[in-house]
Order: structure tokens, then C-alpha cells, then sequence
């Protein structure tokens, strides 16, 4: 069962289409829900937890309708809003085991959830702190902390990492990952940049204007483009004759970057590209599969003209 | 944490192992059970209890204050070997209502504000509790807060009078008659406080908002009835105890139990007495349909 299915999903408010006629369904793992601000991420989840009724479509968590089983969804799944959500007079300790009960938890079990889940997300002893005096990486944490508490079987986290500084946006990133691997919850996470979720997500699905852009593997975004990318040792006017030789050889070659990148459909190219190094007398630094990124698919201009080799 | 496929690194002895996540497999309570632990944080959190040290001060401190003057009547009545209490129950809330309504005003923005301000309001909705029942919830706690305030110094009291030998029935009659006063009077200020705590999320104004209507609104009924009483207008005096939840209570119990009042124009007469139950119950009504209206509507999550 999928974990999160829509059908023609819109939600229209008087002056902007948030959604129109979403489509998309979501599996286990983790999936990266990527867009633009205002492309309608956090409108689909408030939507997918049954707190903002749909215009027209329907769509289904876990099995359930959103718009008659609000409440059961909402049993089965966390969410981590956006924005700041912690009363600043409580300590985390205490808001996380009354989150827990919220959720259903008797108090006993409440406790050793939050401690446990505390844990997880890496709140040591600040956790008897109040929450006011906390600094914006504690703060995601113990949002974080609140959304798998009751251990849920969905999440939706808006934006996890928005604010964080390099490092805590790394560990963030490393948290969600392992929720969505080795805790075995699903997990769907928003965020406006795309490298992020290239590196943690199994799944990506792209929103622009309310309308899915696409919806695939992250693999197939980043598999291997048929490209080699060739580095040999020497300076600039070394690369040029080998670029020129490389064309000589009826080679499609052209510069990328300080490296020169080469159509290689076929293995037998990589014979050549050597023997062309060796007559030239270069060393011949590396010779690597050129991987897109995720930000490769967007630059291009059209998301969809990703062909499989 | 040290890498385990390290074989370099010897293991630490005394190592806190990470078991992993463990799923929870336990009971999930109803709807029921998780609105009643709202009620008890909430009602926990109105004296402070599980928030900061200092926001204990407050209420604790307002506490002991409303339950000082109880101490000191009865200490006074068992001295003096009196046959009657000093100060009826009926008219203890009003004596020491500057106290309740500090309590008020300082405890609904807290409870109410606090979650619309810092938006955690959005984390209670994203949980299987409907809205209309953390709304009524949440007006439960701050009445529950407010009856306790008002009931803890009668209590003293009826403890005095059965102890210093004072008629059992008429003590046992007075407190039962003004502690039914009081927790009507508890949900009225509780609901007409939330109220302007939803309204005005900033806490600081939403103090001074309820400040303004509990003690404006007495002062102004209070001069309106002393001078409409000695001009000799009954009907204007009577009718303006409305205008004040103290005034408003006090004139309910007045033509209710027939308990003494504490205004110069209390309600006399069916007529008068009729509307004064009508007003109560349209406050109490008209409040909490705001609440609910307020919350399904403001919200934005």
C-alpha cells in the first residue's frame, strides 16, 4: 500500500490556485517533495493531514480518506511544521511527553518515548532547558522530536532544515535519512533545495505552480549520462591538445569546466582516450562517469528530457 | 561514537550501546483519555506547574493571598467566640475579587495566548483531538484553575465554622449554595477571558485586555448603582449589575439562594431576577461559540 496517493487533487483559494490536479502517489522510504516557494509543498501536506478540506480530488494516507478519516491519519502520522511551533516557557522534556499523550500515550509510556526519542535526535541535557533559550538547531530537533513520538508510520516534515548552519543542516539531513532507512517509518520532506534531497531521498517528486513537474527514482534524476570526464596533468594549453586530438579522433569532445567531457557510448572509447594520452605524452589524471545532479535536470530547462541510455 | 568497522580503535569500556529505534507497540487511548490530560496540564500549567520557576510565582502567590483573609476571619471568629460567620460564604469572591481577577488576567493569555502565539496550536491539530474539543478542553482547565482559586478560601472557612461549633446545616448550606456561585462565576470569567486571550494573541495586551474588563467594568457598575440608589432609580441600579461578571453572579445568588449581597442594588423580584439568569447563561453560551468560531477560523496551520 502506498503511503500517500492523490487523484486530480486542487485545492483553489479565491486568488491563487494552491494545487491543481495533483497526481502523485508516494511510497515507503524517503521522498524529497521539492519546489519553489509558493508551489504549493506545505498546502498538500496541511491537506494530507486533514486540516484543510480539498477543493476538488481526493487523496488517501495510509489508506485512509483525508477528507472522512482526518483522525486516524492524524494518529498514524507526524509532521514537524515549517514554522517555529515551541512554547518558549516549556522544557523539551516535558512538551515532547505532552505531545506523546496527545497522540494517545499513557503517561509512563509517554516518558520513555521522549526520552528515547530525545535521544535520537541528538537533545542531551538541554533537554530540561526551556525551550525559549534555545538556538534554531535545537529548536528543529525538538520539533523533530515531537513528530515521532508516538511512533508514527508516516512523517511529514516541512522544511527541516530551513535556518540551520552547514553542520546541523548535515546532521538534520543524516536524522532524516535514517528515520526514513533504519527506523522504518516513511518519511516525506520538503525542502526548496534540491541537493539536499538528492542525497537522502530514495524518491523525488517536483511541484511547480501546484502541478507535478515529475515524479521519479532519484536515480534515474542522477544515473549516469553516457558522459566521461577526462583530467590530464598540465596546464591549460595541455588540455586544449588533448581536447583537439580527442576531436581529431572523430570524438565528440568539448570542455567542462577544467576537465573535458567526452561522449562515450562506447567502451571502446576509453582505449583511445589513453593512447591519445600516451602519444601526447600527458599523464592522464582520471577518467570518471559524469553523474547529473538534480540541479543538471532543472538547468536544462525542461525536467522531463532525461533520457535513459 | 566510535565506528564498530574501526578495528583499530579498541571499544570503550562502560559504552552507552545505541539499541536503535524501538517501535512503540502499546495501547493508544481515546479521544476521552487524551482530552482529560489536556484538562490536567492545562489546569497544571494555570499555577505554573511544569512551565518556568517564575511563572509558579504568580498564581502560588495569589493563592496563598485569597486563602490569608479566610485564615485570619476564622481565627478571629474562634477567639472571639462569635455564632455566626464574620464574612458570608456568598460574599467572598467579591471581597477578594481584585485577587481573581489578577489571577485571571495573568493565567488565560498564558494558557490561551501562549498557544496561538507560539503557534503550537498547529502541533494540537496535527493530533487525532478535534478542534471544538481542545477548545472546550482548554476553557475546562482555566475554570477548573479558577473554581479552585475561589473554593480554597470557603473551604478554610467552613473548616472554621463546624470547628468553632457554628450550626452544621447552616455552614454545610452556605458553602454548597456559594460554591455553586462560584464555579458559575469561575466559567463566566474563565470563558469571557479566553475569549479576549484568543482575540488579542499578544500576551501583554491580552492582560491588560482582560484587566480593563473585569475592573473597568466593576468600577463603572459600582458608581453607576451607588448614585442610581441614592437618586432612589431602583431599576437602573438593579439592571446595570449586568454590565459586571462580579455584579452579575453576586445578583444571581442573591435571588437564587436569597444569600446576601455585596452590591447596594441587588436584583429584587421575579422579573428582574430571570433576566439576570438569561445574561449568565447567554455570556457563558455566546463565549464559547466565539471560542469555537475563533478557532476554526483564525487558524491558519
Amino acid at each position: 500500500m502506498a503511503a500517500i496517493e492523490t487523484g486530480g487533487l486542487t485545492k483553489a483559494y479565491p486568488r491563487v490556485t494552491a494545487l491543481d490536479g495533483l497526481t502523485v502517489t508516494i511510497g515507503d522510504g524517503v521522498t524529497g517533495l521539492v519546489g519553489a516557494n509558493g508551489a504549493g509543498k506545505s498546502t498538500l501536506i496541511k491537506i494530507l493531514l486533514g486540516l484543510l478540506p480539498a477543493t476538488s480530488g481526493e487523496a488517501r494516507v495510509l489508506g485512509y480518506d483525508v477528507a472522512a478519516q482526518g483522525a486516524q491519519i492524524r494518529a498514524l502520522v507526524g509532521y514537524m511544521p515549517e514554522h517555529d511551533c515551541l512554547p518558549a516557557d516549556v522544557s523539551a522534556s516535558d512538551f515532547v511527553v505532552h505531545m506523546a499523550q496527545m497522540s494517545g500515550l499513557p503517561h509512563t509510556a509517554a516518558r520513555e518515548r521522549a526520552a528515547d526519542v530525545l535521544r535520537h535526535v541528538g537533545l542531551a541535557e538541554e533537554r530540561y532547558r526551556v525551550m525559549g533559550g534555545y538556538s534554531t538547531g535545537m529548536k528543529q530537533r525538538a520539533k523533530l522530536a515531537q513528530a515521532l513520538v508516538h511512533d508514527p508510520r508516516l512523517v511529514l516534515l516541512d522544511e527541516p532544515t530551513n535556518g540551520l548552519d552547514p553542520a546541523a543542516r548535515d546532521d538534520m539531513l543524516e536524522l532524516v535519512r535514517r528515520i526514513g532507512h533504519d527506523f522504518g517509518i516513511s518519511v516525506l520532506v520538503t525542502s526548496h533545495l534540491l541537493g539536499e534531497l538528492e542525497r537522502i531521498s530514495d524518491h523525488v517528486v517536483v511541484l511547480d505552480g501546484g502541478r507535478m513537474l515529475r515524479s521519479s527514482a532519484t536515480s534515474e534524476f542522477t544515473q549516469s549520462t553516457g558522459l566521461l570526464l577526462v583530467e590530464v596533468f598540465g596546464n591549460r594549453a595541455d588540455h586544449d591538445r588533448m581536447g583537439q586530438a580527442l576531436v581529431d579522433a572523430g570524438l565528440a569532445a568539448r570542455p567542462h569546466g577544467d576537465l573535458i567531457e567526452v561522449e562515450a557510448a562506447d567502451p571502446a572509447v576509453h582505449d583511445v582516450i589513453r593512447d591519445l594520452a600516451c602519444d601526447l605524452e600527458l599523464g592522464l589524471v582520471r577518467m570518471q562517469q559524469h553523474h547529473r545532479r538534480i540541479e543538471d535536470v532543472f538547468k536544462e530547462g525542461e525536467a522531463g528530457s532525461v533520457q535513459p541510455v | 561514537m566510535s565506528s564498530p568497522s574501526d578495528p583499530r580503535v579498541a571499544p570503550p569500556r562502560g559504552v552507552i550501546h545505541d539499541i536503535g529505534y524501538r517501535p512503540y507497540a502499546g495501547p493508544r487511548l481515546g479521544e476521552g483519555q487524551v482530552a482529560f490530560s489536556l484538562f490536567l496540564t492545562g489546569l497544571r500549567n494555570c499555577f505554573g506547574l511544569g512551565r518556568s520557576g517564575k511563572s509558579k510565582v504568580l498564581p502560588l502567590l495569589l493563592l496563598v493571598l485569597m486563602v490569608l483573609p479566610a485564615l485570619i476571619l476564622v481565627a478571629v471568629m474562634v477567639q472571639l467566640k462569635m455564632d455566626q460567620q464574620l464574612l458570608p460564604y456568598a460574599r467572598y469572591a467579591m471581597v477578594t475579587q481584585l485577587l481573581v481577577s489578577v489571577f485571571v488576567a495573568a493565567q488565560a493569555p498564558a494558557l490561551i495566548s501562549r498557544d496561538l502565539r507560539f503557534r503550537t496550536i498547529t502541533l494540537y491539530l496535527a493530533r487525532p483531538l478535534r478542534r471544538s474539543t481542545y477548545v472546550l478542553v482548554r476553557l475546562a482547565s482555566l475554570t477548573a484553575a479558577v473554581f479552585i482559586l475561589l473554593v480554597a478560601p470557603l473551604l478554610v472557612l467552613l473548616l472554621g465554622g463546624l470547628l468553632a461549633d457554628l450550626s452544621v446545616w447552616g455552614q454545610v448550606r452556605g458553602f454548597l449554595e456559594a460554591t455553586a456561585a462560584v464555579l458559575v462565576l469561575a466559567a463566566v470569567l474563565a470563558c469571557l477571558s479566553a475569549l479576549v486571550s484568543a482575540v488579542t494573541t499578544k500576551r501583554g495586551i491580552a492582560v491588560a485586555a482582560v484587566i480593563v474588563v473585569l475592573l473597568v467594568s466593576y468600577t463603572v457598575v459600582s458608581a453607576i448603582q451607588g448614585i442610581s440608589v441614592d437618586q432612589g432609580n431602583d431599576t437602573l441600579g438593579q439592571a446595570v449589575g449586568l454590565f459586571c461578571p462580579f455584579t452579575l453572579i453576586d445578583g444571581l445568588q442573591h435571588w437564587v439562594f436569597n444569600a446576601p449581597p455585596s452590591t447596594p442594588a441587588p436584583p429584587e423580584g421575579t422579573g428582574i431576577g430571570v433576566v439576570f439568569l438569561i445574561v449568565t447563561v447567554l455570556v457563558l453560551a455566546g463565549s464559547v461559540t466565539a471560542m469555537l468560531l475563533r478557532y476554526r477560523k483564525a487558524v491558519s496551520v
